[in-house]
C-alpha cells in the first residue's frame, strides 16, 4: 500500500493512524508542492483533484482521507467499523461525520492560523482562532457529555470515530491552545487513552510539530 | 418482525433533511417526518437536544436507535435496506463508494451550498446577495465539475457502473442549485449532465423534489 503525501498534513496523517491500527505494510511517498508534484499527470492519476492524501493498493487509486481509512480499515482490521452490526456501524458513522462536520471543522481554521499560516510568512488572524475556539468549545461540551456515559464515541468500542481524531488533535498540541481539554474530564481522559497507543505514539513522532 | 416506526426530525426543504428521506424513499421503507420550524427555534429546544446535542436537522429515530448528520443517516437506512448501494461485500466498489461519498461532501457540496445560500436563502437571511462570494465559488465549481465529467465519461454512476450513496447523496444539494441560474455550469457537460438528469428522473427523487420547493430564481427549464 502507498500513501501519497507529506506528514506535515493531517489529512496524510489521519491516514497513517489508520495503516498503524490496522497494521498494514504500507509506504508513505511524499509529494513536494513546491514542485507542483500535486499537479502532475502522475499524482492526478491517483488523486484528480490534485490533493494529497491519495492512496494506492494494487490497481486500485483512492484519495479523501477518510475513504482512504475506511478502506485500510475494511481490509485489515473490519472490527474498527462494526459494518456487520447495524447498531454499532450506525453510531460509528454518526461520529465519523461528527468528527469532520462539527470538530474538525472548528479546529481546521485554528490550525491553519496558528500552524500554517506562519509557515508562509502569514500572520495569525486571533478573531479567527477566537471565533473557532468558541465553537470548538461547544463541540467539546457535547464529546464530554458522550464520554462521560461511553468509553468512546461510538460506543463502548474503539472505532474509526475515534482514530479519525487523532492527527488534528496532535496539531492542536503544536498550537498555544494545548490545553484546550483541560475542563472536560472525560474528553482528557478519552484523549490520553488515545495517546497511550502505539499507533498513535508512532504518528506523533511522525508528524514531529514544529512550534 | 415489529413494526418499529422511523421518524424523520427536521423541515425538508433543508437539502441535508431531504437527504435523509430520499434514502427512505429509495430503500422503500414508511417513515413520518415530524415537522420542526426553524424560524421558532425548535432545534435549540431541550426535546431536539435530546436527540441531537448539536441542535441540528434532521435526526432519525429508527427502533431504539436515534442518528444524526445526515449523511450518516442515509448509510445506515441504505445499510439497513438496500446494502448494494454502499457497495457493501466488494472492498473496491465499497473503497470508490466512499471515495465519492467524500467528494460530494468536501469538493461539491460547500462550493455548491454557498451558491445555493447566495442565489436562493438570502432574502430569507435578511440580507442582499454577495455577488463576489457567487463568483469564487462558481470559479472552484467549474473545475470540480470538470473532474465529475471526466469521470462520468468512464463509467454510468460515480463509483463504477452501479448506482450508490455516493450519487444519491448528490441529489438534494444538486437540487437547490439547478434552480439558481449556475444551473448552465452542468448543462454545459454532457456526461455530468445525463447523469443529473438520471438521478432527477428517479420516483424516490421526484417525490422528494415535491418536497423542496426551490425552483423560483434563474434558468429553468422543467416543471411539472
Amino acid at each position: 500500500m502507498k500513501l501519497y503525501g507529506a506528514t506535515v498534513s493531517w489529512n496524510v496523517t489521519r491516514c497513517v493512524v489508520a495503516l498503524e491500527e490496522a497494521g498494514a505494510e504500507y509506504q508513505i511517498v511524499p509529494i513536494d508542492f513546491a514542485t507542483a508534484e500535486h499537479k502532475s499527470p502522475d499524482h492526478l492519476a491517483c488523486n484528480p483533484f490534485g490533493q494529497v492524501p491519495a492512496f494506492q493498493d494494487g490497481d486500485l487509486h483512492l484519495w479523501e482521507s477518510r475513504a482512504i481509512c475506511k478502506y485500510v480499515a475494511r481490509k485489515h482490521k473490519p472490527d474498527l467499523l462494526r459494518e456487520g452490526n447495524l447498531k454499532e456501524s450506525a453510531m460509528m458513522d454518526v461520529w465519523l461525520e461528527v468528527e469532520a462536520n462539527q470538530y474538525t471543522a472548528a479546529l481546521n481554521p485554528i490550525l491553519y492560523q496558528c500552524l500554517v499560516s506562519p509557515m508562509f510568512g502569514g500572520t495569525t488572524d486571533q478573531k479567527v482562532v477566537e471565533e473557532n475556539l468558541e465553537k470548538l468549545k461547544k463541540v467539546l461540551e457535547v464529546y464530554e457529555a458522550r464520554l462521560a456515559k461511553h468509553k468512546y464515541l461510538a460506543g463502548d468500542f474503539l472505532s474509526l470515530a475515534d482514530l479519525n481524531h487523532v492527527s488534528v488533535t496532535l496539531c492542536l498540541l503544536a498550537t498555544p491552545h494545548a490545553s484546550l481539554f483541560d475542563p472536560y474530564p472525560h474528553v482528557k481522559a478519552w484523549w490520553d487513552g488515545l495517546m497511550a497507543r502505539p499507533s498513535v505514539q508512532k504518528v506523533a513522532a511522525l508528524m514531529k510539530p514544529s512550534a | 418482525m415489529a413494526t418499529s416506526a422511523v421518524k424523520v426530525y427536521g423541515w425538508a426543504i433543508s437539502p441535508f433533511v431531504s437527504r435523509a428521506l430520499l434514502a427512505l424513499e429509495e430503500a422503500g421503507v414508511d417513515y413520518e417526518l415530524v415537522p420542526m420550524s426553524r424560524q421558532a427555534g425548535d432545534h435549540h429546544r431541550p426535546e431536539h437536544l435530546a436527540r441531537n446535542p448539536f441542535g441540528k436537522v434532521p435526526v432519525l429515530e429508527d427502533g431504539d436507535l436515534t442518528l444524526f448528520e445526515s449523511h450518516a443517516i442515509a448509510r445506515h437506512v441504505l445499510r439497513k435496506h438496500k446494502p448494494e448501494l454502499l457497495g457493501t461485500g466488494n472492498l473496491e466498489q465499497a473503497a470508490l463508494v466512499d471515495v465519492w461519498f467524500e467528494v460530494e461532501a468536501h469538493q461539491l457540496s460547500p462550493l455548491a451550498i454557498a451558491i445555493v445560500v447566495e442565489c436562493i436563502f438570502t432574502p430569507f437571511l435578511g440580507r442582499e446577495r454577495n455577488q463576489a462570494v457567487v463568483d469564487e465559488n462558481v470559479e472552484k465549481l467549474k473545475k470540480v465539475l470538470e473532474v465529475y465529467e471526466a469521470r462520468l465519461s468512464k463509467s454510468k454512476y460515480l463509483a463504477g457502473d452501479f448506482l450508490s450513496v455516493a450519487d444519491l447523496s448528490h441529489f438534494t444539494i444538486m437540487h437547490c442549485f439547478m434552480a439558481t441560474e449556475y444551473a448552465a455550469l452542468v448543462d454545459a457537460l454532457p456526461h455530468v449532465s445525463a447523469w443529473w438528469e438520471g438521478l432527477a428522473a428517479r420516483p424516490a427523487a421526484k417525490k422528494v423534489a415535491e418536497f423542496m420547493p426551490v425552483g423560483t430564481a434563474g434558468a429553468s427549464k422543467k416543471h411539472d
